[in-house]
């Protein structure tokens, strides 16, 4: 048995775009993913962090097999996600979040039964773990329910369910909290925690573009933009690389004009992202020097912004991520990119 | 939860084959036999086949003058009753990718899955096997009452029949297979891919008429195609004497038209499965698994 879960080298993808109908011989090139190099220990919960877009699910699929890599190797529990693609399969599930995807006819112990059978688990055995799972998700009444009758909420708890239940090594989450409400998310993390507790050597990998998700729940986390990865860590380190920066959270007026871009531009100011909402502002700064804030506060009062509220607060994962791309992951995906 | 127990070492490819075939043909058949009013199953099932054999019937009484003692007309009626097979397990194998892809969006999670993608589509076709079976039942049944197709069950050669119809079972089913890789690869309008293709051959397969009412130039077309040969031993096992009444096939005895079949079937089954792997594997190259057009 390897020791690493997962582990890819110079892992690339890119995605050859048609261009429109006047333009079909056109070719274009998309790097989803470039030289990504990842080692993951077995029994880790590990994070991939970034925007819509990122490559996230990307590298989900191509360890899935279900999407060949362009340059690179990968390999899942030791074996090749290419070469030795049958045998990595029956180690592995897969569940992707904000779809409702799943038989609508079946019901939901039908449905789960199903894919049991197509990992070979044993009836009575897949009966049991049905049982004892979609209890702990909350779905245990559902049990004879249509899935076409779930909300889709439920629904995509008992395809968390249905990922679980063949209790794979190496379990692949893709965004597996998108579009649930919050108590549902709790309860989703709260047994993916679980899940990991009870077996040492059970591999999470997720992703999410959440960032309090991958820190409250990922043992290390990869930050992810543009298909590479920029940094790769435990939360705690990759914050520590800002301790010794200021961070401040600063409400204001309307900017009048005044950018990110311009603050930046003050000495000392490391990033400084805004984002306008109504009747005001809401800008994060990282300082190199806490005394750079009266510069801040100048320019401030050079275009008219008053200050209705500041406050110095530790590092975030939200500020590794401005920090190594220079915006923030929303003003990132409102910048727009395919995965 | 309590459970440790890892999955078993990979299962042999035998297994996994069975596997996957056994419960894609339950799940076919919940898909099918979802029948949540019954009168529009019954609709579906006999009124729609009945329907179509009745615009032949029509159009051959008006044609040939109302002689339906010609043995032309039992010709066309089991050509026809037969050929709902086509379409039926071609499209129940291909269909499978389109629906698990568009509408189920479970095909993904089949791809990650320890199984044989092709023996699962094949599982898949099984249900429309039987609805089709039960579709062609209902036509020949009503024919051989109502129209008097010369069909006598004691005289039929039933040895002949169900061999006949297992190996063109399983070459359409081959074929289906051929059809669900294209499939993997149009993610537009694949929809009807099944029927579009069967529906295409319908006119060079001998099926509502002797190829020889085809230009000569295109008649090579249905001689080379393996339905053509399915359907003539079909229709010698049930109703040899008329069968035999067309010069087509009419030099070749059962025995060498079996022998075409099976190696038709196995030269097609070749090329279907090689197919499909290119499409596959050029299906998981482009990303093309778990794409969704979202009609």
């Amino acid at each position: 048995m390897s020791s690493l879960a997962i582990e890819t080298q110079d892992l690339g993808r890119i995605y050859k775009i048609r261009g429109s109908k006047k333009e079909k011989k056109i070719r274009k090139e998309l790097v989803a993913l470039a030289d990504v190099n990842l080692q993951i220990e077995r029994g880790e919960l590990f994070g991939l962090l970034g925007p819509n877009g990122a490559g996230k699910t990307t590298l989900i699929k191509i360890l899935t097999t279900l999407l060949a890599p362009t340059s690179g190797q990968a390999r899942v529990s030791g074996f090749d996600i290419v070469t030795d693609a049958a045998r990595v399969r029956p180690l592995i599930n897969m569940v992707s979040g904000g779809e409702s995807s799943g038989y609508g006819l079946l019901t939901v112990r039908e449905n789960l039964w199903m894919f049991s059978q197509f990992y070979g688990l044993p009836s009575k055995e897949a009966n049991r773990r049905i049982e004892e799972l979609l209890k702990m998700v909350g779905l245990g009444d559902r049990i004879h329910t249509k899935s076409s009758d779930l909300s889709t909420g439920l629904r995509q708890k008992m395809n968390i369910v249905r990922g679980f239940l063949t209790d794979p090594e190496v379990l692949f989450l893709d965004e597996p909290t998108l579009g649930l409400d919050v108590g549902a998310s709790r309860d989703v993390r709260n047994f993916i925690r679980h899940w990991l507790e009870v077996d040492e050597t059970r591999t999470l990998l997720l992703t999410t573009h959440y960032m309090v998700e991958a820190e409250e729940l990922c043992d290390r986390v990869a930050i992810i933009n543009q298909g590479r990865v920029l940094a790769c860590d435990s939360p705690a380190v990759l914050k520590r690389r800002l301790q010794k920066d200021a961070i401040f959270e600063v409400a204001t007026s309307p900017l009048n004009g005044l950018t990110g871009a311009a603050i930046e531009a003050l000495p000392e100011v490391r990033t400084a992202t805004a984002a306008e909402h109504d009747g005001g502002a809401t800008l994060n700064l990282i300082l190199v020097e806490e005394a750079a804030l009266a510069g801040v506060i100048n320019i401030f009062t050079q275009r008219n912004v008053r200050i209705l509220n500041l406050s110095k607060r530790e590092p975030t994962l939200e500020d590794v991520f401005i920090d190594l791309v220079g915006r923030s992951m929303a003003e990132v995906e409102e910048g727009g990119q395919d995965e | 939860m309590t459970t440790t127990t890892r999955n078993p070492l990979p299962a042999s490819r035998w297994k996994e084959s069975w596997r996957s075939f056994r419960i894609a043909t339950w799940l076919g058949w919940q898909i099918e036999s979802n029948w949540t009013d019954p009168f529009l199953f019954a609709i579906y099932s006999i009124v729609k086949p009945l329907a179509g054999a009745a615009i032949l019937v029509v159009m051959y009484g008006i044609i040939s003058g109302g002689n339906f003692e010609d043995p032309l007309f039992p010709y066309i009626y089991l050509g026809n009753a037969f050929y709902i097979y086509v379409g039926a397990v071609m499209t129940g194998v291909s269909w499978a990718v389109i629906d698990d892809r568009e509408h189920y969006k479970t095909l993904k999670y089949m791809y990650a899955a320890p199984i044989r993608i092709p023996a699962y589509l094949l599982g898949r076709g099984v249900a429309r096997f039987l609805t089709g079976s039960f579709s062609v039942i209902v036509t020949i049944v009503a024919g051989v009452l109502f129209l008097h197709v010369p069909l006598n069950p004691l005289q039929a050669d039933w040895l002949l029949f169900f061999l006949a119809l297992f190996l063109g079972i399983v070459m359409l089913a081959m074929l289906g297979l051929l059809l669900g890789g294209i499939s993997l690869l149009i993610v537009n309008h694949s929809w009807f891919i099944g029927e579009a293709v069967a529906g295409a051959l319908y006119l060079f397969s001998g099926a509502i008429f002797p190829l020889e009412v085809l230009p000569a130039w295109l008649r090579p077309v249905g001689f080379a195609m393996p339905m053509t040969y399915w359907l003539e031993l079909l229709r010698r096992s049930l109703v040899g004497n008329v069968a035999q009444a067309f010069p087509t096939l009419a030099t070749f005895s059962n025995l060498e038209l079996l022998g075409i079949l099976l190696g038709l079937s196995v030269v097609f089954g070749v090329i279907s499965v090689f197919v499909f792997r290119r499409c596959d594997h050029l299906a998981r190259e482009r990303g093309l698994i778990d794409m969704t057009t979202h009609y």
